[in-house]
């Protein structure tokens, strides 16, 4: 109960920082990146109900990313759409052809699905490349206007823009809690724990699949079409590779399967590659080891290991609680890391 | 013409009362024929025992049962209807559940969630999930003081029988158990066959893959052994039982 409390507590705490944030720095700079930090941990959060609760690892999250970020600028630079239709119709055309590359895609498992979708992303990638009538190529899009106004709000100064990103990042927190916690997100986790055991308690594996990828690149959608409004040019690089691998090493660092793991990654990861910038293309020598031993020792990532950390304590005084009451009773015990 | 309606009307009282029936059946992995024409009828309220030695192919009969598995040829009618080419999740919908080997359980989630996750068919039911629940606990009273652990903290027997109350939780009609015995100690296989009666007395047709003869056979009212992939020897539980061949390879007397 106390622990439900606690995390409730920290919740409260992180959205008040977040909201407090422009007030504390009047650095805009900062407010820049913390935004974009803000609009990765969207596509972050999900890649995690994909890769992380249902265990398929999409590597063409960037692609539609970019898909989400190309459609909004196509539509409101080439088309002249109005901003919030334009916003609605990208993540729409993002879910839409998420469901066609879904459709195809989740008939392969595994380490397939994993190399398959990361061709059907460099394929996305090139399309935009190459296709220069319509995407500009590698001369990118420019002109992509900002957030329309709502109203009376504006979204035209630097602050403004952070709170719609932190709206939208908190909506993307908010539905990712409500999946995970639902029978729907058990689900998932019975996809991801066992494809057989799932089909014999009569889920229909394949749907839930299709339904979870599609929500997933929605998501990359969301952020991707903030993300060309926000930086208000965008180029074929959005889709390239490196940018999923980006994403992948938030949700690992952060705790893949974890429902704060991808805020908690994000934020430190795109903070502390800010301190060490002076370091350049080095950093990667810094990362990569720290990475890697992350990945060896905590599997679950930062959140992951913090809970299992906790638990064992939590166990451990539970125990003193009973050898104190009788001395026996350490003969049952075990020690268990609960999951998921 | 009076003789006609009593045939129709003892041939449909007759089929009527066969819940599962698999017709020359044959099942293939890749070139490998594991199932090679059998046939089994398994009637309403029965139990049914498949004996057989490790690979002989119980557990390919259950998961092309289940639909997890597309049969070569032959046919699997359910309720007198054919489920050959009826998805997986469908098949425990219209009442056919697996329980099986190996107590595969959701190591993620605690007891009361693997339990929840068996009524997936009736999920937005709350009254008849709690039902069913209260059913499973009443069969199993340490799964409801360990509904709040994590499923794999529970010992073999335990595991066990939170599978079967899984199983259970979609309320099938027939329910197939894959070797419930295996690994567990003589006290608590009794223990837990007393329960399989149980929940067949309850309504539900049992089918069991069993190595355990002995206990299966006391059991069950009819039975099939299993050698390669066919039926060597068929008939009820009582002629089983003093089959030579039959005690020579399970029961060992
Ligand atoms: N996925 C598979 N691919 C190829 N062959 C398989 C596969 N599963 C089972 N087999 C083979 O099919 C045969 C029957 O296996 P099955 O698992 O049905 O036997 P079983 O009677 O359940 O045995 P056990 O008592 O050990 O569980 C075996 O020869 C086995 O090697
Ligand atoms: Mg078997």
């Amino acid at each position: 109960m106390s622990t439900i409390f606690q995390r409730k507590n920290v919740i409260i705490a992180v959205i008040l920082f977040a909201i407090a944030f422009p007030y504390l720095t009047d650095n805009t700079y900062y407010i820049h990146i913390m935004s974009l930090a803000f609009i990765w941990t969207i596509a972050v959060y999900g890649l995690n109900l994909l890769a992380g609760y249902t265990g398929y690892l999409s590597l063409a999250h960037a692609g539609f990313f970019a898909i989400g970020a190309y459609s909004i600028g196509l539509l409101t630079v080439k088309a002249g759409l109005n901003y919030w239709l334009a916003f609605i119709l990208a993540i729409l055309i993002t879910s839409f052809l998420g469901l066609l590359i879904g459709l195809i895609s989740l008939r392969t498992k595994e380490h397939f699905f994993a190399i398959y979708t990361l061709c059907v992303g460099y394929v996305i990638y090139l399309v935009i490349d190459k296709w220069d009538s319509l995407t500009g190529g590698v001369r990118g899009l420019i002109g992509i206007p900002a957030p329309a106004n709502i109203g009376p709000i504006s979204f035209q100064t630097p602050v403004s823009l952070y709170y719609l990103i932190l709206f939208f990042m908190l909506l993307a927190v908010l539905v990712a809690y409500r999946i995970v916690n639902s029978l729907t997100g058990r689900t998932y986790i019975a996809i991801r724990n066992s494809e057989e055991l799932a089909l014999t308690m009569g889920i229909d594996t394949g749907k839930n699949k299709l339904v979870v990828f599609v929500i997933s690149t929605a998501f990359a959608g969301v952020a991707g079409a903030l993300y060309a409004s926000f930086i208000r040019f965008i180029g074929p690089e959005v889709a390239y590779t490196t940018v999923v691998f980006d994403l992948l090493t938030f949700l690992l660092v952060g705790g893949i399967g974890t429902l704060t793991g991808p805020i908690v990654g994000t934020l430190l990861i795109v903070w502390i590659s800010q301190q060490l910038q002076f370091l350049q293309d080095y950093r990667m020598l810094i990362f990569g080891p720290v990475l890697t031993l992350l990945v060896i020792f905590y599997p679950r990532g930062l959140v992951g290991g913090f809970y299992a950390w906790k638990m064992k304590r939590e166990h451990k005084r539970a125990m003193k609680a009973n050898s104190a009451k009788s001395s026996d009773s350490a003969i049952g015990a075990k020690d268990q890391v609960k999951e998921g | 013409m009076k003789l006609k309606i009593m045939m129709l009307l003892s041939r449909l009282i007759w089929e009527g009362a066969q819940l599962l029936k698999l017709e020359n059946l044959t099942v293939n992995y890749g070139s490998f024929t594991a199932i090679q024409n059998v046939n089994i009828e398994v009637a309403k309220g029965e139990i049914v025992v498949l004996l057989g030695a490790n690979g002989a192919g119980k557990s390919t009969i259950f998961k092309t049962i289940s639909g997890l598995i597309k049969p070569a040829e032959g046919d699997i009618l359910f309720n007198g209807s054919s489920i050959k080419k009826t998805s997986a999740d469908r098949i425990v919908k219209s009442g056919i559940v697996q329980c099986p080997e190996g107590r595969h359980l959701f190591g993620g989630m605690t007891v009361y969630e693997n339990l929840n996750m068996g009524a997936y068919v009736h999920r937005g039911k709350r009254e008849e999930i709690k039902k069913s629940l209260n059913h499973v606990y009443d069969l199993f009273p340490i799964l409801k003081d360990k509904a709040d652990d994590p499923a794999g903290s529970l010992s073999g027997g335990q595991q066990q029988m939170l599978a079967i109350g899984r199983a259970l939780m979609s309320k099938p009609k027939l329910m197939m158990l894959d070797e419930p015995s295996v690994g567990l100690a003589p006290l608590i296989v009794e223990q837990m066959f007393d329960v399989i009666q149980q929940i067949n007395r309850e309504g539900t047709t049992i089918l069991l893959a069993e190595q355990n003869a002995n206990a299966a056979l006391r059991i069950s009212n009819k039975g099939y052994v299993f050698e390669s992939g066919s039926i060597v020897v068929e008939g009820t539980s009582k002629e089983l039982f003093s089959n030579d061949e039959v005690r020579k390879a399970y029961i060992g007397a």
